[in-house]
């Protein structure tokens, strides 16, 4: 079931680069560098990106070696490698994602940021928070809010026109 | 004690004999078929119900392990083993620890095996002294002691010059050399040069490993004019070369490993160890012509080839594994498995588990006929079972059978008319 | 003492499990092996060179035979992977017996080792210690006897990809001691499933063994008949014990014969590029010239190797059942 659809997606996307840039304003972080976490987050990091009308490239992050169930469920299936097409070290991070949800993914690409350098800072982007975190992790900016129903899952499907769908499995 | 072997179907390709009757026993020997003779008192009687009453086996080669290696089997286990095989004679190789250079070790085997009664056990004495290839043994001697051939077992002779010298010491002692034809250097790598030692990286022992020392050993044998049996030949184009010699006239006769009529070297894939044997399993050309020899009368013996190995000899990566496969409890039913599978028939396949071998031998066994030795062996061609560690009698389990269905039991083996094996049912 | 099942690599759902060999795997898990690298090419260019993906796992390198290149590459692997290493080198008489080498093994598992790199001199042990390991214990082959060396095989594949885009109609040419080569034969099975044109052996005939055709490659004698048209060529190291005896006369006459020059290279295809395994025998199996050439990538390989390795460790130790 589709909860947001493409129009509605973009309005929240222009008032969260609204909200962002008042964000960084406010604690003076210039020259910023924006990383989107694969998939859904790099989708939404590409227009705040352009919305922002930042020249320098995107990063990209692939968590797929930095995710704590691997013991469990191994590996994923691969997808496109992290790329951080510039130095880390003493910039302003802003880490972008579609959806907060336990904050696990938020580990893992901390850590994987940190192992490319040592940011001055990192500020966390989504476009939905579930408000279920299980770490102590909560969005500088956050498009909406959405509280789900036990078992429902959510997705952002993409990437040309975006819209969020709600699903119970099949058991 | 008399005995009387009832309603058997007794089949002998010795004697022609093919046909349910009753067989008397006196005194070891077998005295009459048919009809009881006269003044025969039955002490004992064996019902058969047209089980098969074949004449004992006679096995061209069987290690058994002592002296020297109690830890892989000794000949209490292996001759046990033999016996409820259906064998009531085996050859043992010379290559025992010590050796069989010396009159005293064929006594200690003789006496060992008597101790154990099970089976008839004759000894190959060695050709040279401790199989170095170097010097003559004291062929005269071990002939004295009661060898009944000469070779040098799985040691390849390098130097020409000594087995020349030695078959013609042979000729002079009157024993017949049994030989393993193997070149030493291209016999060197561990299974047979094909598409699948290519694939596996497994150093390779082509066919001309055999093919050259039989055809090295056939013009020596011409030249001496010494009576040879080539054993556990193994390719196609080595059995050419022994139907083309026999041929010409020369006195010499061979023998086929029961494995070699049932494995390839595709059994090897996935480095399975209990495949490792000497010569090595060939393709299945060879396989299929080792069959067509044995039917043609050039291969007139199938053996057991029995070597068995204890649990750690294959517990290795393959290369490093000792070669060899414990046989002689699966050696019969799988002789009759050629038959059932149509590849033999009857006649031929228990001729060359019998009577060819004993005429290898130059002995009046391996035969139902009356005034012969009472070696029988009755056999239940229908039983079925299941090959696993547990049903084999040789304390070598090392059998790449394990896991077979095979139908066929030896019911009772006879040795000079004395029961020496009786299975459970 | 079983047979040990061919389906051994792989986990009850088609997953790599142990990685012996690079016969009988789909292309879809070679490939995936090579896109897992790539994911990892990466992590040796960062200020931190490692990903947490296997911390708390224990790697042992169990080397039956000494290979200290060999074994460094898979060490720095498992640790850019976070795993703990365990170094064990066993000279090859005090594994004379079976027994000890089940010894060996034992002791290892009582230490919680979760993956053994195996190398050893004897084709076949990597499946035969596969198939004895308890469950949870993966298995990769970093080379045994003549067999395999499947993840050499791979690192030329995926350097072959990284200056190709793929393989479908390319013709790979591996020249010198096939015989003795646990990388060729490896080599060619991975060629052929992931869509080689055609592989082709260029070596003396001493040096190729019997029914070399059955696995799928052209056989050439001369070399250059064998290097004519070819997109990439791999020289195989020359052993020094077979540089003299029954095999080959001497290393001279070997490189007359076989050794790569620029001049021989002429009638390869223009954008030909040439592997080495390592270490070169430079003026044995090739010329400085080349090896040091721009058509050269054979630092590029050894780079290659680790995220190879990375990819074909962390693609078993999570193939959960």
């Amino acid at each position: 079931m589709t909860v947001l659809d493409n129009t509605e997606i973009e309005e929240i996307l222009t008032k969260m680069a609204e909200d962002l840039r008042t964000f960084l304003q406010e604690r003076n972080r210039e020259n910023i560098a924006i990383v989107g976490i694969h998939t859904g987050g790099v989708w939404i990091a590409q227009r705040l990106h352009q919305l922002l009308g930042i020249d320098e490239a995107l990063g990209e992050l692939n968590i797929a070696f930095y995710r704590d169930d691997f013991s469990q469920i191994g590996m994923h299936p691969s997808v496109e490698p992290s790329n951080l097409p510039f130095d880390v070290d003493n910039r302003h991070v802003v880490l972008v994602d579609d959806i907060l949800y336990t904050g696990r993914t938020v580990r893992a690409a901390l850590n994987e940021i940190f192992d490319y350098g040592r940011p001055a800072s990192v500020s966390l982007v989504v476009l939905i928070d579930r408000g279920e975190q299980e770490l102590p992790f909560k969005a500088d900016v956050a498009g909406t809010k959405m509280s789900l129903k036990a078992g429902e899952h959510v997705k952002l499907t993409g990437p040309d026109k975006l819209s969020l769908v709600t699903s119970i499995p099949a058991k | 004690m008399n005995l009387c072997i009832r309603k058997g179907h007794l089949f002998d390709p010795a004697s022609g004999l093919d046909t349910v009757s009753n067989l008397y026993i006196r005194k070891g020997e077998i005295v009459a078929i048919g009809r009881k003779p006269a003044g025969f008192e039955i002490k004992k009687q064996i019902d058969v119900n047209g089980r098969y009453v074949f004449p004992g086996l006679v096995d061209l080669s069987a290690r058994l392990r002592e002296p020297g290696e109690h830890f892989k089997a000794d000949i209490a286990s292996e001759t046990r083993a033999a016996a409820s095989g259906g064998i009531t004679t085996l050859i043992c190789p010379p290559d025992t620890t010590p050796i069989i250079d010396t009159p005293a070790v064929v006594e200690l085997i003789h006496q060992r095996s008597e101790q154990s009664g099970k089976t008839r056990v004759l000894c190959l004495g060695a050709l040279t002294h401790g199989l170095k290839g170097e010097r003559l043994a004291e062929m005269y001697s071990l002939k004295e002691a009661g060898c009944i051939g000469v070779s040098n077992a799985m040691q390849p002779i390098e130097n020409t010059e000594v087995l020349r010298r030695a078959m013609e010491y042979a000729v002079t002692c009157g024993m017949t050399v049994f030989i393993q034809p193997e070149d030493p250097w291209l016999g060197s790598g561990t299974m047979h040069e094909g598409a699948y030692s290519t694939r596996m990286g497994i150093p390779p022992i082509p066919e001309t490993a055999e093919t050259v020392a039989i055809a090295r050993d056939l013009l020596l044998i011409e030249e001496t004019g010494v009576r040879a049996h080539f054993m556990h030949l193994s390719t196609a184009r080595g059995v050419e070369l022994i139907r083309d010699a026999r041929k010409r006239g020369l006195p010499v006769t061979a023998d086929v490993s029961i494995h070699q009529l049932h494995f390839t070297d595709k059994d090897v894939e996935s480095y399975n160890s209990l495949c490792r044997v000497k010569p090595p399993f060939r393709h299945h050309s060879d396989k299929e012509r080792l069959i067509d020899g044995i039917k043609k009368g050039v291969i007139g013996a199938i053996c057991s080839d029995h070597q068995p190995l204890d649990h750690d000899a294959k517990m290795a990566p393959f290369s490093m594994t000792e070669p060899g496969v414990s046989s002689l409890d699966v050696m019969l039913p799988l002789v009759m498995k050629l038959v059932d599978d149509k590849l033999l028939d009857l006649e031929t396949a228990v001729r060359a588990i019998t009577h060819t071998p004993s005429e290898i031998l130059g002995l009046p066994l391996g035969s139902l006929a009356v005034g012969t030795s009472a070696d029988l062996c009755i056999y239940d061609p229908e039983q079925r079972w299941t090959v696993s560690e547990n049903a084999l009698t040789s304390a070598g389990k090392n059998t790449p059978t394990l896991g077979w269905q095979l139908k066929g039991k030896v019911t009772h083996t006879l040795l000079k008319g004395r029961i020496v094996h009786k299975s459970r049912i | 003492m079983t047979a040990q099942k061919p389906g051994i690599q792989l986990n009850k759902k088609g997953r790599l499990k142990h990685f012996l060999t690079t016969e009988e795997l789909s292309r879809q898990i070679l490939t995936e092996i090579l896109d897992t690298a790539e994911n990892f090419a990466g992590v040796g260019e960062r200020a931190v060179k490692k990903v947490p993906l296997l911390r708390g796992k224990t790697i042992a390198n169990l080397f039956f035979e000494p290979s200290t290149r060999t074994r460094t590459t898979f060490e720095l692997a498992a640790k850019r992977l976070s795993a703990d290493v365990l170094n064990i080198n066993i000279e090859a008489s005090a594994t004379k017996k079976g027994e000890s080498l089940l010894d060996t093994l034992q002791t290892l598992e009582s230490m919680h080792c979760d993956m053994f790199v195996v190398r050893h001199a004897n084709s076949g042990a990597a499946h035969f210690i596969a198939s004895l390991v308890a469950p949870g214990i993966r298995v990769i082959n970093a080379g045994d006897g003549r067999h395999a060396h499947p993840t050499q095989a791979m690192l030329d594949a995926f350097t072959i990809r990284r200056h190709k885009g793929g393989f479908n109609g390319l013709k790979v040419a591996i020249v010198g001691d096939i015989m003795h080569s646990r990388v060729a034969r490896s080599e060619i099975h991975a060629f052929n499933t992931l869509g080689v044109k055609e592989v082709r052996v260029i070596a003396p005939k001493t040096l190729i063994p019997a029914y070399m055709r059955a696995l799928g490659v052209k056989v050439f004698h001369d070399l250059k008949l064998g290097l004519k048209g070819v997109d990439a060529v791999i020289m195989l190291r020359l052993q020094r014990e077979r540089m003299q005896g029954p095999l080959l006369p001497s290393a001279d006459e070997f490189f007359k014969m076989y050794g790569l020059t620029e001049e021989r290279l002429k009638v390869a295809s223009p954008d030909v590029m040439v592997l080495h395994p390592g270490p070169i025998n430079r003026g044995v199996e090739i010329d400085s010239e080349v090896a040091d050439g721009p058509r050269s990538v054979i630092l590029e390989q050894v780079s290659h190797g680790i995220a190879i390795r990375m990819a074909v460790m962390s693609l078993c130790m999570g193939s959960v059942e």
